[in-house]
């Protein structure tokens, strides 16, 4: 990784005495992929907007692709890609002119903007549908056309505003294959998203944001490390569970049980702890039915962060409902 | 590419945009064509027998006389339905993809502009196609038919430009939308369908004041009469007078849609 791609400091946007967004600092390198996460209304979309200089910062700076947001708002817009939210498309255009109209207003000439249009649909596996309207399109194919659209000028910066929402599981594995591809390349991604799997899959570092403020940043390993090790779940097939409870004792703390035939024991070696534990119980006599390694998840950091869990109630229907649970 | 030339090739690329969105929508093409010919079809078959009333210019048919008016009411519906495409643009979020390019925004305008003056010019030609096969003749000739034409397309530029301005200050498609009834009261305020010398007080005023009756008087001369410098000039200055008050307002609500996002 290099120099910043993105630089932020004290942003703040207020909107009359509501303040969206309340003077963070984060910082992107070039050729990162970095991971936005937070609830509805946490101020992701109201970042992304300032930084891809849709809306006006009310206090402090930042920079992308080196350029200041609010004085070199053109050559901010000339040098990122975005994909936002909902994917601004036009039903009633093809997707083969939605490309070549974005490679117009991104200056590439002619014949230069028809062949970026040609390459980019082929890539997004859109070829077939490429002169059908767009309003006939299914939700994973608006977004994979609206990514194409943002690469139509070969950004050095991405923004996807929540590339995935609302899309059905293999949907959203294209999408992510395609983010992973595009970073592979050399291309800086700025990705705001509801989902923990997503941010973990993809990020190299992920920014936690609640209310308007960044409560977590690091990489998901450091961030996941920061709350603690991995545990391992027992489930006893036969032999006394206090006994077994003693054992597991000595090789690290025991977590709080979840049933009378359940034991959670934390190690500080994750896998390399788990002949230990089978050889003292084995040695015991007791029978083990089924055994599991329970790593942190990014859940378990944003409830740590926040006191809320992440919840997908749309993701099923194919909805933008999640929502913030207090815990 | 010099700056000029990319800005003039986006606006025309959105303004072909424009108007292949207005043909691949009929609730937006509807207003356009459907509605003035049927009214010019009723109006002209019912109330023919009005140019034998007397102050009632003199000419060949009542249809020569309705031409300008079917024109006008075509390109105010034009301008007000380029308005209602820009707020559905903005309530979708297409213009966010416009304003993060880089080029100027107000291009993102002048191509709507550029589309609905397009829209304007085949209504112009429309109507004096429908003209000449029933029957009404053009006494301007071919320079009168070609100078009606650039009124009614720099009008479209021009009423395009308030429709707009409502546009990006709402965001609202159905604000616009319930413009509808306000551009048919200018209309029947102005001589687009009736002679302003015929019309009752207090009409007779504010349709002598009101600023589409210069252009009506302008469009129509070269179709009933031929072509007469003063009525040109006076359209020309509504006209441009349409075109500022336009523009200014289209600035000002470009200016506060970035300013709030």
């Amino acid at each position: 990784m290099g120099s910043a791609a993105i630089t932020v400091e004290r942003l703040e946007r207020a909107f009359d005495e509501v303040l969206a967004v309340q003077g963070i600092d984060l910082e992107v390198g070039e050729g990162e992929i970095y991971g936005f996460l937070g609830p509805n209304g946490a101020g992701k979309t109201t970042t992304v907007r300032m930084l891809t200089t849709l809306l006006l910062p009310t206090g402090g700076r930042a920079t992308v692709a080196g350029y200041d947001v609010v004085s070199e708002a053109r050559r901010v817009r000339a040098s990122i890609g975005v994909a936002l939210q909902e994917a601004a498309l036009d039903p009633l255009m093809t997707g083969r002119e939605l490309i070549r109209l974005q490679a117009t207003l991104q200056g590439l000439p002619g014949g230069e903007g028809r062949r970026r249009a040609d390459d980019l649909l082929e890539r997004v596996d859109l070829v077939a549908a490429a002169d059908r309207r767009v309003g006939t399109y299914s939700g994973g194919m608006q977004r994979r056309l609206d990514l194409a659209a943002a690469l139509v000028h070969e950004p050095q910066v991405l923004f996807l505003d929540e590339p995935t929402t609302g899309l059905d599981p293999v949907s959203r594995k294209t999408i992510w294959e395609e983010v992973r591809a595009l970073n592979d390349e050399g291309t800086t991604v700025f990705l705001t998203t509801q989902y923990l799997e997503e941010a973990d899959q993809l990020a190299d570092n992920v920014g936690i944001i609640d209310s308007g403020k960044i409560v977590a940043e690091g990489t998901p390993a450091s961030l996941k490390a920061e709350i603690g090790h991995p545990h391992i779940r027992l489930q006893l097939e036969e032999g006394s569970i206090a006994e077994a409870e003693e054992i597991c004792a000595r090789i690290g703390p025991l977590l709080p049980p979840v049933d009378g035939r359940t034991v959670l024991v934390e190690v500080e070696h994750g896998a390399g702890d788990i002949p230990r534990v089978v050889r003292a119980l084995d040695e015991a006599g007791i029978g083990v039915g089924s055994l599991e390694l329970v790593r942190p998840s990014l859940d378990d950091v944003f409830v740590a962060k926040t006191g809320y869990h992440l919840e997908h109630e749309g993701e099923e229907s194919g909805e933008d409902e999640e929502e913030a649970v207090k815990a | 590419m010099s700056g000029l030339a990319t800005n003039l090739r986006v606006v025309g690329a959105l303004g072909m945009r424009s108007i292949r969105q207005t043909f691949r929508r009929p609730q937006l093409m509807a207003p356009i064509v459907v509605f003035p010919t049927i009214l010019l079809a009723i109006q002209t078959g019912g109330a023919g027998g009005a140019i034998n009333l007397p102050g009632f210019p003199p000419v060949q048919s009542f249809l020569q006389f309705m031409l300008a008016g079917a024109m006008m009411q075509s390109l105010m519906l034009a301008g007000n339905s380029g308005g209602i495409a820009l707020a559905v643009d903005i309530e979708m979020g297409f213009t966010d993809r416009l304003f993060a390019a880089p080029i100027s925004r107000y291009t993102i305008v002048l191509g709507r502009l550029a589309g609905t003056a397009a829209l304007g010019l085949l209504a112009a030609l429309w109507f004096l196609a429908i003209g000449l096969v029933f029957g009404a003749h053009i006494e301007g000739g071919v320079p009168g038919a070609l100078l009606a034409i650039a009124l009614v397309t720099a009008t479209a530029m021009a009423v395009g430009g308030i429709g707009a301005a409502i546009a990006l200050r709402t965001g609202s498609a159905s604000v616009v939308q319930g413009l509808f009834p306000l551009v048919l009261v200018v209309l029947f305020l102005s001589s687009a369908f009736f002679p302003v010398e015929l019309m009752i007080q207090p009409a007779q005023t504010i349709a002598e004041y009101n600023p589409l009756s210069f252009v009506v008087e302008g469009v129509r001369e070269p179709i009933i009469s031929g072509i007469d410098a003063s009525d040109t000039i006076n359209a020309l200055l509504a006209i441009a007078g349409i075109v500022v008050l336009g523009l200014v307002l289209s600035a000002r609500a470009l200016r506060h849609r970035l300013r709030v996002g």
